[in-house]
């Protein structure tokens, strides 16, 4: 069972190694699209290397309301 | 804004290539006469017909952040290197805005060819499905793939709203993207174009499949001498890969801005052959069309005609069919025209050849100066004309003096474009 701190942290290291930014910047407030620099091709990346890492499930439908990383955080949480 | 018939100048140049990752080095490598040639060490290359090619002489990863690359097919890759090179050379800084005066993006265009286009891509993405399954396939595919991603990409760098456009047609696809950006300038469509070419296809498939045309060198054991246009024992061309870009301007454009001109685009010259897929047509019926195609539409003499860089890759057919259509069509003034093989040293970068040979014929008059033809060890019986072997030439010092850059593809496309110092 991931914990929401380690669920972040390994969102941040995905966000690094797919756009770039600085694990220390994906905050749980941060919007993927409007702050990191991921769009929605680059969305698919983080969603399959977050179930690859998190052993979830995160259905396509579902893909467009983790619109930060704190919806992604939860969702992981909650569905792992 | 739209009076036709504008002249064309040439204000930047980017260069991405075997010889050097920029302009001055590929200039530098070539009038060095220096083959960018090398054995292919990969694993895969191992049990290939041909394990020569002519690869980049520094890696694009070495330059591009990672985030920036990994959506890029490698030709994407080096095209938008050289266009960030030309884009700068040119004095520019940043993309076209419309807070900027200088240059509106409603009035820039990019016209970057590939031949092949993300072919890497596309063959790596299918290892990836059926090794790792469909989840894993990237959901950049596509737009790495897809041959119009080098146009696009710069486009979205430079921010160009006046259009993107990749014109393909084999070999010569880079050429005929630089003749397409002359006529949008020319007839007013747009100020300012950033056109070129790139390719990048060494992986065995391409490999493999060129090679059974029986179109490739197998000099395996000798690559710096293996790429050797008009040599008697030329055995066919070697794969190289690169890009070749030019910002081409309005000349009103490029003096209102005081910009540096390297010299005026002239125009181009076009024909097919509707002779065979692939091979020349031998008697060089099409480029000789291609090469009064251009004199016929252009105010350009003959006579101040003094270089042509070309297409010459180094395959028996097509290396003389060339030089009798440049007899034919040039007559008496052939005499006066020094012809360099540039593909004797940067390989043949199929769609990014019309790209670098450009950057290349620019130098050459900016400098006055024609690089060399390499590994001419005995000179075709065939090749009746004045080529430059082994060492550089310098072109004549005074007056007005024009060059030719040829380009020919599979398919029968030629395409011959016009370059003179102003």
């Amino acid at each position: 069972m991931a914990t929401q701190t380690e669920v972040l942290e390994g969102l941040a290291e995905i966000v690094n190694e797919i756009a770039g930014i600085p694990v220390e910047d994906v905050a749980l407030d941060k919007s993927f699209t409007d702050d990191l620099d991921v769009d929605s091709l680059s969305m698919v990346e983080v969603v399959v290397a977050a179930e690859e890492r998190f052993g979830a499930k995160i259905p396509d439908d579902e893909v467009k309301n983790l619109k930060t990383v704190g919806d992604a955080v939860n969702f992981i949480v909650a569905n792992v | 804004m739209t009076a036709e018939n504008r002249t064309v100048v040439v204000t930047g140049i980017g260069a991405f290539t075997p010889l050097g990752g920029d302009a001055a080095t590929f200039w530098e490598g070539l009038l060095a006469g220096r083959s960018g040639v090398h054995a292919l060490t990969e694993e895969w290359a191992a049990e290939l017909p041909v394990r020569i090619a002519a690869k980049v002489a520094v890696e694009p990863s070495e330059i591009l952040p990672r985030p920036v690359a990994r959506k890029l097919d490698r030709s994407a890759q080096f095209a938008l290197i050289a266009a960030r090179e030309a884009w700068k050379d040119a004095g520019f800084e940043g993309p076209a805005t419309a807070d900027t005066n200088e240059l509106a993006p409603e009035r820039l265009g990019t016209v970057i060819a590939s031949g092949i286009g993300g072919v890497t891509t596309l063959l790596d993405q299918y290892d990836v499905l059926k090794q790792q399954g469909v989840r894993k396939v990237s959901p950049h595919t596509v737009p790495m793939l897809m041959p119009n991603s080098p146009a696009a990409n710069v486009g979205l760098e430079v921010g160009a709203r006046a259009g993107v456009h990749t014109p393909v047609s084999a070999c010569a696809s880079g050429a005929e993207a630089i003749g397409y950006a002359i006529e949008m300038i020319r007839s007013g469509r747009a100020d300012v174009v950033v056109a070129g070419g790139t390719e990048a296809a060494v992986h065995p498939l391409p490999i493999v499949a060129f090679s059974n045309m029986m179109a490739m060198s197998k000099n395996n054991d000798d690559p710096e001498h293996a790429s050797r246009p008009y040599d008697k024992a030329r055995d066919g061309f070697v794969l190289g890969e690169g890009a070749g870009v030019v910002v081409l301007e309005s000349a009103e454009h490029a003096a209102a801005r005081g910009a540096r001109v390297y010299c005026e685009a002239i125009g181009q010259g076009l024909s097919s052959d509707a002779h065979h897929i692939a091979q020349p047509e031998p008697t060089g019926a099409g480029v000789s069309r291609a090469i009064a195609d251009l004199f016929d539409r252009n105010e350009l003499d003959k006579a101040e005609v003094v270089h042509v860089n070309a297409h010459a890759t180094s395959t028996p057919q097509g290396d003389t069919a060339e030089i009798k259509a440049l007899s034919r069509e040039l007559g008496e003034h052939l005499e006066h025209v020094a012809i360099s093989a540039t593909k004797s040293m940067t390989g043949h970068l199929l769609g990014g050849a019309g790209g670098i040979e450009t950057v290349a014929t620019v130098l050459a008059l900016h400098h006055r100066i024609a690089p060399p033809t390499i590994n001419v060890v005995e000179l075709d019986d065939d090749i009746d004309a004045d080529i430059v072997r082994d060492e550089p030439r310098k072109l004549p010092v005074e007056g007005r003096i024009a060059a030719l850059n040829n380009s020919f593809g599979f398919g029968g496309h030629n395409v011959v474009l016009a370059f003179r110092t102003v």
